[in-house]
């Protein structure tokens, strides 16, 4: 093995990393800040993914518009998830098993409705022009496209990271994660936080399938094979924290590209064993600080 | 007071039965396997349930254990031939048994939404595996002509089969319901740290839960494995898991029958509507969101409200007049 | 005669934040003494560490000869210590008779039988009803917990220790939350029940009529530190706990 195929290798998985971060990112946020499981966070995915093929094949946008459009368009549906159906059960007696029930029922609904809209055939978006190539260097030949994603990725953890510290929204976003009850005595529209905090979410994962859907091919039923990645990356991160989102995803990328060059038909398992030996060995998650201990 | 309860009970265990006995009278084949259907599935849904609605853990993948119920049958007569029906079974249910009592201590740590993602990402796996080792298990081919030995191949004599052995379960899950073990079980759903202050460990009894569900899990997928004469990967998917959580909303995760009248909603529902639509997965996607929005009680917890209201309504005008 | 229960140097801190600072002291058994203390000088942080519900950073606890610390809850609990929360912790759903019933259950050992009807174990029946009867909460035994009024889910929570038959009973303010009707009412019936129950018994209190009424020796807890110790008219006539917290109240 010689060291242009290990440099080919790392950036390939670099990309896959790219994308789960991102799209579990959205997932940590509202776990985070809301406290919402969002069990469909992975239908958003796929919207975002169709959602960008119908801008680039139906209304010939340029294609990082249509990225851009698509990652809005599924904040727009979160948040009218959010503020039509999961706002009615808050504050609900059991109300983790609830939503955990009901971001299900997002599932299932999604699934059909993108069947109805778009059909059940595969679709496919080809990359943007200029990223249609490879960067060529000796022996290493790097695809454009997959150098855009991660930078687009990093763009995206420096600003969200940026957001998240150094505005006024994003502070009382931190705030509202830490109480929500006493936001709300100082006078913070805390439903209309949850919603926007929600939106944004579902538009990290709307930005993520359709930036992924030149690299996959774009189905329905995509959302739960995502949803399972991006739950093993949380589960190795540690629920809500970010910087650990990013190891794990990294790891998981890394991983699953040597799987993907030495046993394709194997490779899908990779993430499960990552998964199984740190439960093994570090239950609490790969990054987590030492839990205090239960009350 | 009690004997009063005894009788009750006596009453509709009885009444219960007989319902399910008389089925074969019918002399219809098609409604033969749908009640099947539903005993079997029925007892899945209860067993389930003693892990969500008794105990409060909602595991999203019980499908790994029916499916090693089912491909333990499915496995064996493969290999050793049609009259490993039975042993198969039992192994299937022992497998299931060995599986849930490791992965307990591996997924029952952190609470909560944890064990739900890990409970999917097992069940998940245990498809994975299945779906790809074709040479071994199939595949997305799935085993076919699992028919059972003996007389057990007539279709009402296996009905037979199944109901004493679905009885025999809810009987005694309806036991354990009501049991120690059972209130136990509740207190660690209503208030886990006060458990600790009983001194109970309160993991080792969500394992112990977790294990007995898994058993019955695993038999139910066994016996649907003799139903349909096959197995197939799909007994392993998340969506089996997801189905099972369905129903027991569907019917009430906080009564004990609750899940096994939502196994016969739903089973009905399906043979009506299911053959005449590809958007099932719509359809029970509405299904759930209209429980968990308008109904959290379920049909059974819903209906023992109402009625609850009605007397208490008929009571007060009585009073007044 | 041996303290039942000796705390030495038991530190706790969350963060940079001590909570709990060095303290130490000794419970004889048979006493019934009180913990006071500004909110937030750790009293109940004091309980979680006793109760095992959180270890201590350094420090040694002995419950009856024994070293505790570090043992898990149920371990603690299985050697005689019961606690009563300052936020009502019962089994809102089940039946007053059930929510003493698990416990009575739990002490004979029975929670693992898988087949029996709860009915059916009379003896843990019979002690449940009795502890209801002393804590005058019999005539509600079939309602489901929630629907109590405030002042007997506590109560009740102190029946879920008590059937336990615990050595030594924690009680975090038992009269929180209650008029002084009320207040008087719990403060005979906790004197009551540390007799008829022979326990060693610690309360924290806010309330000084409650403290001063009922309590051999006092306690004074003040940002983590244990400020005083002593009988009630010492601890009245100390100066530096008049000045840092009695001040207006006396
Ligand atoms: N798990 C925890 N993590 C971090 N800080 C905590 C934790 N538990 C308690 N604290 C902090 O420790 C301090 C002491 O809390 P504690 O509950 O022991 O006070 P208290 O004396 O019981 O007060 P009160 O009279 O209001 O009940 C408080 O500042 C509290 O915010
Ligand atoms: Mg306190």
């Amino acid at each position: 093995m010689d060291i242009s195929f290990l440099i080919v290798q790392f950036i390939s998985g670099l990309t896959m990393a790219t994308l789960l971060f991102l799209v579990a990112s959205g997932l940590t946020l509202i776990f985070g800040v809301g406290g919402v499981f969002n069990f469909a966070h992975g239908s958003f995915y796929m919207l975002g993914a169709y959602l960008a093929y119908t801008f680039v094949a139906g209304t010939h946008l340029n294609f990082w518009v249509a990225v851009l459009a698509a990652a809005v368009g599924a904040g727009i549906l979160g948040m009218l998830a959010e503020s039509l159906f999961l706002r009615r059960i808050y504050g609900r007696a059991e109300e983790e098993g609830f939503q955990i029930l009901l971001t299900y029922s997002f599932i299932l609904i999604i699934d059909d409705l993108v069947k109805l809209v778009w059909g059940t055939e595969y679709k496919s978006l080809s990359r943007p022009a200029g990223f249609g190539g490879s960067l060529i260097w000796g022996d290493i030949t790097l695809p454009t496209y997959n150098l855009a994603i991660i930078g687009v990725g990093l763009l995206v953890v420096v600003g969200a990271w940026l957001v998240l510290s150094r505005t006024r929204p994003g502070r009382i976003a931190r705030a509202t994660a830490l109480d929500r009850e006493t936001m709300g005595m100082l006078g913070v529209n805390v439903p209309l936080t949850m919603t926007v905090v929600f939106g944004i979410a579902t538009a990290l994962g709307g930005l993520t399938g359709a930036l992924a859907a030149p690299l996959r091919s774009v189905t329905p039923g995509a959302g739960i094979e995502v949803i399972i990645d991006a739950l093993i990356v949380v589960v190795l991160g540690g629920m809500g924290n970010f910087w650990g989102a990013w190891l794990a995803a990294l790891l998981l990328g890394e991983v699953n590209a040597v799987a993907v060059a030495t046993v394709p038909e194997w490779a899908s398992l990779f993430s499960y064993l990552v998964m199984v030996v740190t439960l093994i060995f570090k239950p609490e998650g790969l990054f987590a600080p030492r839990q205090v201990r239960k009350v | 007071m009690e004997a009063v309860d005894k009788k009750k009970a006596a009453a509709f265990w009885g009444l219960f039965a007989l319902i399910f006995a008389l089925v074969p009278a019918a002399g219809n084949d098609y409604y033969l396997t749908i009640a099947n259907r539903i005993l079997v599935w029925g007892m899945f849904a209860v067993a389930f349930n003693m892990l969500f609605g008794v105990t409060g853990m909602l595991s999203f993948g019980q499908a790994l254990f029916s499916g090693l119920g089912g491909y333990g049958v499915g496995m064996t007569v493969k290999y050793l031939g049609k009259a490993w029906f039975l042993p198969g079974l039992g192994l299937g249910v022992i497998a299931a048994a060995l599986v849930a009592y490791l992965l307990g201590y591996l997924i029952i740590r952190a609470g909560g939404v944890f064990f739900t993602i890990l409970t999917l990402a097992f069940g998940q796996l245990a498809w994975q595996i299945t779906f790809r080792w074709y040479n071994v298990t199939g595949g997305d081919d799935g085993i076919q002509g699992l028919v059972p030995p003996g007389i057990l191949s007539n279709r009402v004599v296996y009905y037979y089969f199944c109901l004493v052995l679905v009885l025999g379960s809810i009987w005694f899950l309806r036991r354990l319901a009501d049991s120690p073990q059972g209130l136990v079980l509740r207190c660690v759903r209503q208030n886990p740290s006060r458990v600790r202050f009983l001194g109970r460990r309160v993991r080792r009894n969500q394992r112990r839960v977790y294990l007995i569900s898994s058993v019955f899990a695993a038999l139910a997928g066994g016996l649907m494995a003799g139903i349909d004469s096959s197995i197939h990967t799909n007994m392993l998917n998340w969506t089996t898991s997801g189905q099972v959580i369905l129903m027991s909303v569907l019917g009430g995760i906080h009564q004990f029958f609750g899940p096994f009248i939502g196994a016969g909603v739903i089973m009905i529902i399906e043979d009506v509507v299911g053959a005449r639509t590809e958007y099932w997965s719509l359809i029970i996607g509405l299904v759930m969101m209209t429980m968990v929005l308008a109904f959290p009680r379920g049909l059974v917890g819903e209906f023992a409200l109402l009625k609850a209201r009605l007397k208490w309504r008929a009571l007060e005008r009585a009073e007044r007049s | 005669m041996e303290p039942i229960l000796r705390l030495e140097n038991v530190s706790k801190a969350f963060g940079g934040l001590k909570v709990t600072d060095g303290v130490s002291f000794s419970v004889m058994p048979a006493e019934i003494s009180a913990i006071i203390g500004p909110n937030g000088a750790g009293k109940t942080t004091l309980f979680n560490q006793i109760t095992g519900a959180l270890r201590p950073d350094s420090g040694r606890i002995v419950f009856q000869g024994q070293d505790i610390t570090g043992l898990d809850t149920q371990e603690i609990v299985a050697l005689g210590m019961g606690r009563a929360f300052q936020i009502t912790s019962i089994f809102p759903e089940e039946t007053v008779l059930n929510n003493v019933r698990v416990a009575c259950l739990s002490r004979e050992g029975l929670t693992r039988q898988p087949l029996k009807g709860v009915g059916s174990f009379k003896s843990s029946t019979e002690k449940a009803m009795s502890v209801l009867e002393s804590l005058g909460l019999a005539g509600q035994a079939a309602r489901p917990a929630f629907e109590l009024a405030h002042g007997d889910q506590k109560l009740l929570d102190i029946g879920v220790a008590l059937a336990l038959n615990p050595k030594m009973l924690l009680l975090d303010e038992p009269t929180a939350g209650m008029s002084p009707d009320e207040r008087a009412l719990t403060r005979e019936l906790v004197v009551k029940l540390w007799r008829e129950f022979n326990l060693t018994m610690i309360f924290i209190e806010h309330d000084m009529d409650t403290v001063f009424g009922i309590a051999q020796k006092v306690r004074v807890l003040q940002q983590g530190r244990l400020l005083a110790e002593g009988t009630p008219d010492e601890i009245r006539a100390n100066p530096q706990v008049v000045t840092a917290y009695l001040g207006e109240e006396l």
